[in-house]
């Protein structure tokens, strides 16, 4: 076994089949929203950005259409990551890797990049035979051109990118004229960079050498999981076939390495699973054209399962299709609690905060009059869009008198006026006679009411003297 | 290692490097290219990171470190942000010291500008003595609580901080408290007997003989500043003797130890070190830590 493999040149033969034009319309929808997106405006008011899908570090803000996450809510996104993981074992467990095959950016990246090499360079045969002769010009500008194209498509790539970090009409005009902030021109460098590296040259070595994700999934697909698959049972004996000659006493393989050929990873399917293989159904493609094309019937390569590849060389009939399986179910279980509880926190979430944190300094304060007092910071989240008129009230013991500094508004005594979208911070001092506090320390409620409706709610310890 | 040509391994057709650890041999594999490539260009952005940036300590030719020819410095940088974080609170400060201070808390932004700022402020300037959240410790006092030695509106504050208690300004909070003992004023009898009116003035109990030896004493010697009634008086900063509250303790130790010889602790005038507008911060800040008349 060597440790160091050279890199063998790939080179990719264009195939077209029902597989093909899937994964062309993945590409284009992918694509699509990746490249648009920012530029979707959703209207959130005067004072917020209008930018559909945006995460604005500087304000502190991430914004998904309607919703807008606080810096303090990042949760939501720990949970979207959560689902994205468990979705990712079911989709895998039930169907192989086809995250990997279709949806994958370097998967789709290396399918465009291909697709710009095939514009100036040919299909497979014109590049392998142009790549070993000697270079001319033709050869020179080919080459020039594919990565010049390679780079444009790779900056627009990183160019993308940034835009969904800063408002995509502002940054689209301040990038080119040099005034945009220093992080976007280094982030879209990156990626520019890592875009041209990685679907222009390294390919299916990233795959392969870096990825972990191959070594994961070997852990979540059995023996029930659909994959692509080369039927061996019916393919061998394999061996070239020509027209008219009996099919009896060998199998349907005719050994034409069409799915060799159309392989971006540059493998041979019919050595069984292996490490390499990303299940783009390429080869189920190229196949079922050959096989069309000798007549025999589809599905030599195809969507199908371990456990039937056993029964099949078994002389059995292949077993149905099972999706309820228990890791399956498991997978399936946890992604719905997780996402449930997303959607009950989404739904129940409130546009108002509420904290409270007891000053330490001194944990109560014995004034002259003998009344006790506690004082208390209290942080105000205004999520609305609006000033708000919010009473506050304190609950618990008799006779608590409140007064709130960073607010005296005389008018309204005990009112508070948070700014929008903001967090605001109030001191607030309880004070309490002496007779009505009947323990050391007694539990209070801070409730603030929003037009009468109770809005938020905390509750603290009051404390006084020891007894 | 002298051996002129290089041994090929049968198995994977490699050549070894030769060497032979307990019987076994490293293949002299190349590096992956990229991984080559990556190691050359690291070397590269060193080189050009010595010339750009400051890189080199104490070469010839340079005071200090090479300055590198971009000229980054991050005390001209740290300086740069100072100016600028300077000038985007001149609106506020100016706002602030043209507001009243019992005023500031009516607007809105201002009181929640001045929560940031004293807030902050304190922790950098004051909570080295006073403690976090001004809890106080012996010798500091406690600002949280409704106990002041030289006034707890929110204009006594506001001067306290400025100007300072016996600080070097001329308008700085001064009155010292005597020696009575180090300097001979009084006898140890009469001292003796004084601990034991203070103690009896907190509230405690004292000596009953000695309370009534001391009240000519204290009369005669202390009541000028501390007030017939030992309530203290805020305009010289002399304390109230008998809330129970000490600055230096009140066990009877430590108050003869005060007796004799006295602190007269010393609050630097801050008015000099940090500007009007957040001195002003401060003392609302303060004011407002729970005791604030």
């Amino acid at each position: 076994m060597t440790l160091y493999a050279r890199r063998k040149q790939i080179y990719p033969q264009l195939v077209s089949g029902r597989f093909r034009t899937i994964k062309w319309a993945v590409l284009a929808a992918t694509l699509g929203v990746y490249y648009l997106l920012p530029f979707l405006r959703w209207d959130r008011g005067p004072d917020a950005p209008d930018q559909a899908v945006l995460a604005d570090f500087a304000g502190g803000r991430f914004y998904i259409f309607g919703l807008e996450i606080w810096p303090q809510e990042v949760f939501y996104i720990t949970g979207l990551l959560i689902l994205a993981a468990v979705g990712l074992f079911l989709v895998t467990a039930l169907f192989g890797r086809v995250w990997c095959g279709y949806l994958c950016p370097q998967t789709i990246w290396t399918d465009l990049f291909i697709v710009v090499e095939r514009l100036f360079e040919g299909d497979r045969n014109a590049r392998i035979r142009r790549d070993k002769a000697p270079w001319s010009f033709d050869k020179v500008w080919r080459k020039i051109a594919k990565h010049a194209v390679w780079l444009l498509v790779s900056f627009l790539t990183g160019g993308a990118f940034i835009l969904y970090w800063h408002d995509a009409r502002d940054l689209t005009q301040t990038y080119f004229s040099g005034h945009a902030p220093m992080t976007a021109y280094v982030f879209a460098a990156l990626l520019t960079a890592t875009t041209y590296a990685l679907a222009g040259t390294m390919r299916e070595q990233l795959c392969t050498y870096m990825c972990p994700w191959p070594r994961i999934q070997a852990a979540l697909v059995d023996r029930n999981t659909v994959a692509v698959t080369y039927r061996s049972d019916r393919g061998e004996p394999r061996g070239a076939h020509k027209k008219g000659e009996s099919w009896v006493g060998r199998g349907d393989c005719i050994d034409c390495k069409q799915c060799v050929v159309v392989c971006p990873m540059g493998i041979d399917i019919r050595n069984g699973p292996q490490l390499e293989c990303i299940q783009c159904s390429l080869c189920i493609d190229a196949c079922n054209a050959v096989m069309k094309k000798v007549g025999r019937p589809k599905g030599l390569i195809a969507y199908d399962t371990d456990d039937n590849v056993v029964r099949r060389s078994m002389k059995q009939r292949p077993a149905p299709f099972q999706p309820f399986r228990s890791r399956t179910v498991l997978y399936a279980v946890v992604f719905a609690l997780t996402g449930g509880l997303m959607a009950f926190g989404l739904a129940t979430r409130s546009d108002l905060d509420l904290s409270v944190s007891k000053d330490r300094a001194l944990p109560y304060l014995e004034l002259a009059s003998g009344d006790v007092r506690n004082v208390y910071t209290i942080k105000v989240a205004n999520k609305q869009r609006a000033v708000r008129d919010l009473a506050l009230k304190v609950e618990g013991i008799v006779g608590a008198q409140i007064e709130i500094v960073g607010e005296s508004d005389a008018a309204a005594p005990g009112h508070i006026t948070p700014a929008p979208d903001g967090v605001d911070r109030y001191r607030l001092l309880v004070t309490v006679p002496a007779a009505s506090l009947g323990a050391t320390s007694a539990p209070i409620s801070i409730l603030l009411f929003d037009g009468g409706r109770p809005a938020a709610s905390a509750t603290t310890q009051f404390q006084g003297p020891e007894h | 290692m002298t051996d002129p040509s290089p041994e090929i391994d049968s198995h994977s057709g490699v050549e070894t490097t030769g060497q032979e650890w307990d019987g076994i041999k490293e293949l002299n594999n190349p590096l992956p290219r990229w991984w080559l490539f990556i190691f050359w260009a690291s070397i590269l952005v060193a080189v050009a990171y010595w010339i750009l940036m400051p890189a080199w300590p104490a070469l010839p030719g340079f005071q200090g470190n090479t300055t590198g020819i971009l000229g980054q410095s991050d005390r001209v940088r740290v300086a740069a942000d100072m100016s600028v974080l300077k000038a985007g609170r001149t609106a506020l400060s100016a706002r602030l010291t043209a507001t009243d201070a019992a005023s500031v808390l009516s607007d809105h932004e201002l009181s929640q500008q001045v929560m940031a700022l004293g807030d902050s402020a304190f922790g950098d300037n004051c909570a080295t003595c006073h403690g976090a959240g001004g809890g106080g410790a012996s010798g500091y006092p406690r600002l949280a609580d409704d106990i002041w030695l030289w006034g707890g509106a929110l204009q006594d504050i506001e001067r306290t901080i400025r100007y300072g208690i016996r600080a070097e300004h001329a308008d700085t909070r001064t009155s010292e408290m005597p020696a009575f003992g180090r300097d001979a004023f009084l006898t140890a009898t009469q001292i003796d007997d004084l601990v034991q009116f203070v103690i009896s003035a907190s509230g405690r109990k004292a000596d009953a003989g000695a309370v009534v030896r001391a009240r000519p004493v204290f009369e005669q010697n202390c009541a000028s500043c501390h007030g017939f009634d030992a309530h203290g008086d805020r305009s010289k900063g002399a304390p109230n003797l008998t809330d129970g509250e000490w600055l230096y303790g009140g066990d009877p130790g430590a108050i003869r130890r005060t007796i004799v010889g006295p602190r007269n602790g010393v609050m630097p005038a801050w008015g000099g070190r940090l500007d009007p507008a957040t001195v002003r911060a401060l003392a609302i800040y303060v004011h407002s830590l729970g005791g604030g008349e």
